[in-house]
């Protein structure tokens, strides 16, 4: 029964740990699979990490919060847009571009507005979203087995963790179920047919670059508000990355992506318990080892076990039609 | 007087310094198919893609039915009843027919009921214009025949009643190029309106009512088919008088310098398509290998140029042996004095977006002629490429310019001028004229002559059957990855059509 509490535990910080990472996956999806790299995940989720935990500390309201976390994050969706799509610029460098000026802006304003060393003030409970109970766990906590799992697993999170969730069966139906997911689709794969077809390129690439900032404001949202009580300098710390690297495990997909997501979360918080604690045969492990073992994954999956992953073809090509 | 559908009056287009069209005046008469001639560059697609929207004239008028329009975007020249079928189709290679047919003219917001509806409509139009396409299957496993139906199922879908086809045979196998016809055809008896820009003279003399001719961006001339001859275009074209066929004489063949023995080849799926293939090319003369595209030509092209793998079978370059892996090393093979152009020049031949001369000397950048010790000796190369822009006449000529802006058929020049100014011992040629106007051809089969004249041996893969009888001294006719006959230049059209069609090859099993 210990083993199966622990399995429980390690389950529930899997699914916290991977919110951030499927949040900014499916950010990512919307953009990449439109054709548009978006290397500025990271950065995007910074200033919204900040955005929400400066604007909930000062207006007291965590919807106010996530508010602003989403409208700075789109913002910097649309900066990296006008560089790419209106002036062609290369996606990576202007994605590079944002995450450094991401990095460096929030540790600035950080300090020039609460002289906390680049933190944000410490969140009060109203100021941060609370883990919502369900009916009857109480009732049920008692019961074998589908007691821990409805009580620690389902109930008890915060309301953007089911949105994270939730948000991979809408990204699949908006992406292959709807109009605009069908343009999305096709300006990622041949913007000329999709020009020629007599749709705008560009705003409908500008299009999937506000979903990615909504979705990117959220994931920073959630590290500033859910998982931390405030916002630490560079807090993201390369979860944006990870994301990227889920995208491609994920050939694209969502519901991979909520897998893939899943993974990197299980590994991480894998290490996380393991911590300290010696292994049967192997002895202790070292914790940056645990550490690195997602990004070993990766390298090692996308190297062979996964089989070719083939990206949206126009992506990362700026759409010229007069050269 | 009949109506015009569509009127262009005084359009101009430049791009950068390269002025593509100027002062552009055309009337297309309701219920009529108009050709549109001129040599490569000469302006006619990037005057279709004004009409189209695609582009923006600088200056000029268009007219439609009579109406003064703007048409600043496809969406514009879409909703003004004109549809166009472009030289490199707009399809997403990934998506089905169905989703192709209704990108961008979605009924709903949401796809089920947008696809059920394009379904019936769809099917509709298949039945009423022959053009039968599965609505389900994926464009990418489409051959291109079927994919250019997709482009024109587009187009009627959106209810276009003015349909441009930009060079649509230029891909096409003669019974495909036959097919598009009658459906061009019963278009017109339904009251449409069809433009239709070709290099083929005899495909404008056969089925256009009236025909315009562009030359170095203007309007020379447009006359009614009727009243005009393949000559008089031929010239009117290209501003002189052209040989149709060039003359040449008897070859003088040499000792073999190119042995194919038993070659087989099978693709990626393992469908065999060369099927134990033999012959031997000697010095001085040029063989043709005819036959409907798909039949093996391609893999046999590139099974011989080293760059597929051949299951067995042996090919002797000068009596010593190619290496067949598929992974020969194109720098050895060229260094052994064998030249390649391929068929698929867009993405095997050119790097687009590299300049000219860059792309000129692409695959002998080592050639010490182009060498300055460990460097590249820019000055040698762009003079190097400035003297095959002159003698292939490749326009525009700057040898600075990125290769994506020139047209279709001036890339070709670009890649022949490059392989057969290597004066190479042995030239093997996929499709040498495809999309090459008719001043253009002459000149490359000139060229292709003077070097058999020269002792040099060549290889020549064309499904162009007029393009084989004048060249070749001997004709290998492929079918279903075999040689099913060899005939000498003098075989009729009707001879090797029935070869071609694999006619005999059945008689003589029988
Ligand atoms: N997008 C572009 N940018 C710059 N130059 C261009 C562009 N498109 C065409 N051109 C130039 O404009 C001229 C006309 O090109 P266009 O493609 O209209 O010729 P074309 O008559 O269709 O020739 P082809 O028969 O070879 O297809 C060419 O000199 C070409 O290099
Ligand atoms: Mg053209």
């Amino acid at each position: 029964m210990d083993i199966f509490i622990a399995i429980v535990q390690i389950l529930d910080s899997t699914i916290r740990l991977s919110v951030p990472l499927l949040l900014a996956c499916l950010a990512g999806l919307y953009s990449e699979r439109a054709g548009v790299f978006d290397i500025g995940l990271e950065g995007k989720m910074l200033v919204g990490a900040f955005a929400g935990a400066a604007a909930a500390s000062v207006f007291h309201s965590a919807f106010l919060g996530l508010g602003m976390a989403i409208l700075i994050s789109v913002a910097f969706a649309l900066i990296h847009g006008f560089a790419s799509i209106t002036h062609r610029g290369n996606q990576i460098v202007s994605g590079v571009a944002i995450n450094f000026i991401a990095a460096g802006s929030t540790i600035m304003l950080g300090q020039h507005w609460f002289q906390q060393g680049g933190r944000t003030p410490a969140l009060a409970p109203g100021e941060r979203f609370e883990a919502i109970t369900w009916p009857g766990v109480d009732a049920v906590r008692g019961v074998p087995i589908i007691g821990p799992i409805y009580s620690e697993l389902i109930s008890g999170h915060s309301i953007l963790v089911y949105i994270a969730f939730l948000m991979v069966p809408f990204t699949w139906w908006v992406l292959f179920r709807t109009r605009f997911g069908l343009r999305l689709r096709a300006v990622g794969e041949n913007p000329a047919a999709v020009d020629t077809a007599g749709i705008s390129v560009a705003w409908l690439r500008y299009r999937a670059l506000i979903c990615t900032g909504i979705l990117t404001g959220v994931a920073g949202a959630y590290l500033s508000m859910v998982q931390n009580g405030g916002f630490v300098k560079d807090m993201t710390a390369g979860k944006g990355y990870i994301a990227l690297a889920a995208l491609i495990f994920a050939k694209w997909k969502p519901v991979n992506a909520m897998f893939a997501c899943l993974l990197f979360g299980f590994l991480d918080a894998l290490s996380i318990r393991l911590q300290g604690t010696p292994l049967p045969l192997i002895g202790k492990v070292p914790v940056q080892f645990m550490q690195a073992l997602p990004y070993v994954l990766t390298v090692i999956l996308l190297a062979g076990f996964i089989g070719k992953a083939i990206p949206p073809r126009a992506g990362g090509v700026p759409y010229v039609k007069e050269r | 007087m009949a109506q015009a559908a569509i009127e262009l009056i005084g359009i101009n287009k430049s791009f950068g310094a390269v002025r593509a069209n100027r002062d552009i005046n055309l009337e297309i008469v309701r219920g009529t198919i108009h050709g549109i001639v001129g040599e490569n560059g000469a302006g006619k697609s990037t005057l279709m893609s004004i009409l189209y929207g695609f582009y923006q004239a600088d200056s000029g008028e268009i007219r439609v039915g009579g109406q003064p329009a703007s048409i600043k975007t496809p969406n514009d020249a879409i909703a003004l009843g004109i549809g166009m079928v472009h030289q490199h189709f707009m399809l997403v290679d990934n998506f089905s027919v169905l989703e192709n047919v209704i990108l961008g003219a979605e009924s709903d917001a949401l796809l089920k009921k947008s696809i059920a509806k394009a379904r019936s409509e769809l099917e509709r139009l298949e039945r009423e214009y022959g053009l039968e396409v599965d609505p389900d299957a994926i464009i990418e496993e489409l051959p291109v025949g079927l994919q250019q139906r997709v482009e024109i199922l587009k187009a009627l879908y959106r209810g276009a009643e003015i349909l441009i086809l930009d060079e649509p045979t230029g891909v096409l196998t003669p019974a495909e190029a036959d097919h598009l016809f009658r459906i061009l055809k019963q278009l017109k008896e339904q009251g449409k309106t069809v433009v239709l820009i070709t290099h083929k003279l005899r495909e404008i003399m056969a089925i256009t009512d009236t025909v315009s001719v562009m030359r170095q961006g203007t309007m020379v001339a447009t006359r009614e088919t009727k009243k005009t001859t393949v000559e008089e275009l031929a010239e009117l074209m290209v501003g002189r008088r052209v040989l149709l066929r060039v003359e040449k004489g008897e070859a003088e063949a040499g000792g073999v310098k190119l042995a194919v023995k038993n070659l087989t080849v099978k693709d990626t799926r393992g469908v065999t398509m060369v099927d134990d293939v033999s012959f031997d090319l000697r010095a001085g003369e040029i063989v043709g290998i005819a036959g409907v595209a798909g039949n093996g030509q391609s893999e046999l092209l590139e099974a011989i140029s080293g760059i597929r793998h051949a299951v067995s079978g042996s090919v002797m370059l000068d009596g010593k042996p190619i290496d067949l892996t598929g992974k020969a090393d194109p720098g050895e093979l060229r260094d052994r004095g064998l030249a390649h152009v391929p068929e698929d020049r867009h993405h095997v031949g050119l790097v687009l977006a590299f300049e000219e001369n860059e792309n000129s000397i692409l695959g002998y950048h080592d050639d010490p002629r182009y060498l300055k010790g460990p460097l590249l000796d820019i000055d040698a190369i762009r003079n190097d490429a400035k003297d095959k822009i002159t003698k292939y006449d490749i326009r525009p000529a700057d040898c600075r310019l990125k290769t994506a802006n020139f047209s279709g058929g001036n890339q070709q020049k670009i890649v022949l001028a490059r392989e057969m100014e290597q004066d190479p011992g042995v030239l093997i040629v996929g499709q040498p004229t495809r999309g090459v106007d008719v001043g253009a051809i002459e000149f490359i089969h000139k060229r292709l002559i003077a070097m058999r004249d020269q002792g040099k041996a060549v290889l020549v893969v064309s499904v162009e059957l007029d393009e084989i009888r004048s060249l070749s001294d001997r004709i290998l006719v492929m079918f279903a990855g075999r040689i099913v006959g060899e005939r000498g230049p003098e075989a009729s059209e009707g001879e090797l059509g029935l070869l071609m069609a694999g006619v005999e090859q059945r008689e003589a099993a029988e």
